[in-house]
This record gives structure tokens, C-alpha cells and sequence, in this order.
């Protein structure tokens, strides 16, 4: 009896639907993504119902993390000469002995965690190599310490310029942090924060939901 | 018909010396392809956050000496003090100094009890020359503000919680994330006046003493 030939089958395998789906998947993310901000410390930020966008420029950013670390950063996405001309004013008022090039860098740097004595020793760091310099934090006090400094120049050289105040901080960090912040902040005559926080949906029910709706049906 | 017919030349019969060419197949191999499109399906899920965050405005008072600040009603007044490990501790009005009418709750409780509050104030409430002014301001809503403030259909009920004050005073032991939260809920509630201060004292020694109760 003849055996009964088996046809033998192709094992390629037809990649094209495979790829759709996995360049369609890379769009998705292209559009629907922000590239993160580099930023020397890692942040959890607490959720808020508030749906105000963030400023990406003309903007004072102050962050601490949990363990009460302040960095102070100015955002200027628009002109980066604003940043240069903040160390150069900081650089002035503080004699810190700065040089062109160290100067130049803090504009690249994210943000800077230092007291006013380690800047140099920071800024002499390229930018690529500062995340393995640990940072401790911009020394705080229950009078503002050097970040009242920091802000104040930071203030003096956006003069005519609307400028924010963020506040970015982690989770669990302290209450006297984000006090000590506060009032770095007021002695330079400052009492309007915006604190960084993720967005989420207003409890049904609440006063703040029906507000919502309203406010979305007229502008239906 | 009109396809063009490759089989050539009328049933022509090639000589054995000419090779028939080989046809290629069109099929490529689209695995390399594949594996570029993950690769970067990856780094973008790694280096990309998804999320835009948005931001919370807070206005806070000057530090002034005088003590003439906008007094509050008693009647009126919520304290919500943050402690350690989440808690939340509530009391009305003045603290007993037995402290009984201090109540001990978490964020979970919290909005009830802002909300029975808000629901006492309204009662309470009584009408004088104020409340017009505020109720005018609703029915007119804002449109000159950025955003906007709508037009109140309720506006009649835009003063009856105008004597309600909550008063924020975090411990030190609170976290950035409890005060986050309750201001939060003040947003949610849409409670009008709030302010965050320090603790007295004796409230300071209370939470302490309950804290280490427990």
C-alpha cells in the first residue's frame, strides 16, 4: 500500500499584520506621550482634582523629594537666555566666582540641589555626569535660607514678566518641607503657588462634579 | 483576453539550451522589521510619561502682625488637623479644654464630616445685608475672569455657607500628600473660605498625647 504523502507545510510565517500592529502601537505612543523632564530626583506627586495645565515656561520650579531635599530649577522653555542671565544675577549677588563655562552649564542642568558653596564644585560637572553627584539639597531654614536668595534673584531677573511659582512635591514628604518652601517663598513677598499634582476625576456627586458638568454643558 | 500571457510565444517550445529564469518570490521577511518596531515601542514607554500633570493653585495670606484678621464666626469654624499615619482630627468651633469635642477620623471620613458641617452652617443660617451682595455676584457670574465664572442658577443659595470656615493645621508628621488632600477636599466640597495656619500649643500637645495613646 502507498503511504499517504503528507504535504509539507511552509513554516514562514506571515510577519505583515505583526508589524501594523507594532508600528501603530509606536504611534500611539508618539502622540500620546511626553517625553520625561530629566529632574535629579525622582518625584511622586499626589493627585488633585485640578485641571490647570502646566506652564512650561517663565516659571520658578521648586521640588523636594521624601526626604526633605530641596532643588530649585527655573523653567524657561521659550528663552533660554532667562536662565543664564538667573546665575549670572545669582553668580553677581553672591560672588560665587563662577566661570562662562559653569554658567553655561546650569542652563543645561535640570535643577540644582546645592548650597551657594557647592555650586562650583556642581557646576564644574559636565551635565551628562551630574545625576551620579549626589545633591543635598538647597539648605532650608525656618526664614526661607539660600532658597530666599535663590528666588529672589530669580525674581529680579524676570522683571515684566508674569512669572509662576511651582511647587513639586513628593508624596511623603514632611509638612514642615513644604512649610519651610512656603515661606521662602512669602519673605519674597510671594503668596501664589501652583503645586504640581496629577490630575483626577472629581468624586461623583460632589459639589465640585455638578460644578463640572454645568460648566461643560455650556460650552456645549 | 486582456492579461498578458507569460507561457510566450504561441505554444513555442524553447530549445534545451535555454533556461527557463527562475522566479523570485516576493515574500520578504518581515521579522527584522518586527523587532525594530518593539524596540522602539520600548523606548519610547521608558523614556515617555503619559500623564501631562497639572497644577493646583493656592493663594496664602500675608504674615501679618496685627491680629484683627478676618475673625471667624464660631459657629461657623471646622479645624481639621493632620497627624501622623493619615489621621485626621476634627473638632467645631473652640477646643474644649477636656477636649471632648474632638473627633478622630480619616481622609476616607473627612468629607462626611465637612459635609455635615456645611449642612449645620446652612442651616443656621440667617440673612443680612452681606449675603445680597454675594448673591448678586453669583447671579451675575464673571466672564471677565480667567476661567470664567458661570452664572449661578442657584444663586440664591450662594450665601447660606458664607459664615462657614475650615481651618487646615497640619501637624509636622503630616505628609506633603495629607495636605495635598484636604486641600483637595475643600475644592471638591467647594468650600469658599479656608485657611491653612500652624497648631497651637495645646493642640500640639493633644495630638501627641492621643498619638502616643494609640
Amino acid at each position: 500500500m502507498p503511504s499517504v504523502k503528507i504535504p509539507r507545510k511552509s513554516t514562514f510565517v506571515d510577519m505583515t499584520p505583526f508589524v501594523d500592529v507594532a508600528f501603530l502601537i509606536l504611534t500611539f505612543f508618539i502622540m500620546a506621550t511626553k517625553f520625561k523632564p530629566e529632574e535629579p530626583v525622582e518625584i511622586k506627586t499626589p493627585n488633585s482634582v485640578s485641571t490647570k495645565e502646566l506652564p512650561e515656561s517663565d516659571a520658578i520650579q521648586v521640588m523636594f523629594d521624601s526626604s526633605g531635599r530641596v532643588f530649585f530649577s527655573v523653567l524657561s522653555e521659550n528663552d533660554p537666555k532667562a536662565k543664564y542671565e538667573v546665575i549670572k544675577h545669582i553668580n553677581d549677588s553672591r560672588s560665587l566666582g563662577l566661570t562662562e563655562a559653569e554658567m553655561k552649564n546650569f542652563v543645561r542642568t535640570p535643577a540644582v540641589g546645592v548650597p551657594f558653596s557647592g555650586l562650583k564644585q556642581l557646576l564644574a560637572i559636565p551635565q551628562e555626569d551630574q545625576k551620579n553627584f549626589k545633591q543635598p539639597g538647597v539648605p532650608l531654614d525656618t526664614l526661607g535660607g539660600e532658597l530666599y536668595y535663590w528666588i529672589r534673584d530669580a525674581v529680579g531677573t524676570f522683571t515684566g514678566k508674569k512669572l509662576q511659582f511651582l511647587i513639586k512635591g513628593d508624596n511623603n514628604a514632611k509638612y514642615p518641607a513644604f512649610k519651610q518652601v512656603l515661606t521662602a517663598f512669602k519673605k519674597n513677598e510671594i503668596f501664589k503657588f501652583q503645586m504640581i499634582t496629577m490630575l483626577e476625576d472629581a468624586p461623583a456627586g460632589s459639589e465640585l462634579a455638578i460644578l463640572r458638568n454645568r460648566e461643560k454643558a455650556a460650552s456645549k | 483576453m486582456a492579461s498578458i500571457d507569460e507561457g510566450g510565444g504561441g505554444g513555442h517550445k524553447k530549445g534545451p539550451g535555454v533556461k527557463k529564469a527562475k522566479k523570485l518570490s516576493t515574500r520578504v521577511d518581515m521579522t527584522p522589521m518586527v523587532d525594530l518596531g518593539f524596540l522602539l515601542i520600548t523606548f519610547f514607554i521608558f523614556t515617555t510619561t503619559m500623564s501631562s500633570p497639572t497644577t493646583m493653585q493656592l493663594f496664602m495670606p500675608k504674615d501679618s502682625k496685627d491680629e484683627d484678621q478676618n475673625k471667624a464666626k464660631e459657629s461657623g469654624a471646622l479645624t481639621i488637623m493632620l497627624g501622623k499615619n493619615n489621621v485626621v482630627y476634627i473638632y467645631r468651633g473652640q477646643l474644649l479644654p477636656d477636649a471632648s469635642n474632638l473627633h478622630t477620623t480619616t481622609f476616607k471620613g473627612v468629607r462626611d464630616s465637612i459635609l455635615q458641617m456645611k449642612k449645620d452652617v446652612i442651616n443656621a443660617h440667617v440673612h443680612d445685608a452681606g449675603c445680597t451682595k454675594i448673591q448678586e455676584e453669583a447671579r451675575l457670574g464673571n466672564s471677565k475672569v480667567n476661567p470664567p465664572i458661570l452664572p449661578d442658577p442657584n444663586w440664591k443659595n450662594a450665601c447660606l455657607d458664607k459664615d462657614l470656615v475650615i481651618v487646615i493645621k497640619p501637624d509636622e508628621e503630616a505628609t506633603y500628600k495629607n495636605t495635598i488632600d484636604i486641600l483637595d477636599e475643600m475644592a471638591i466640597n467647594a468650600i469658599k473660605r479656608y485657611a491653612m495656619v500652624d497648631l497651637f500649643q495645646v493642640e500640639k500637645d493633644l495630638i501627641k498625647k492621643i498619638e502616643v495613646g494609640n
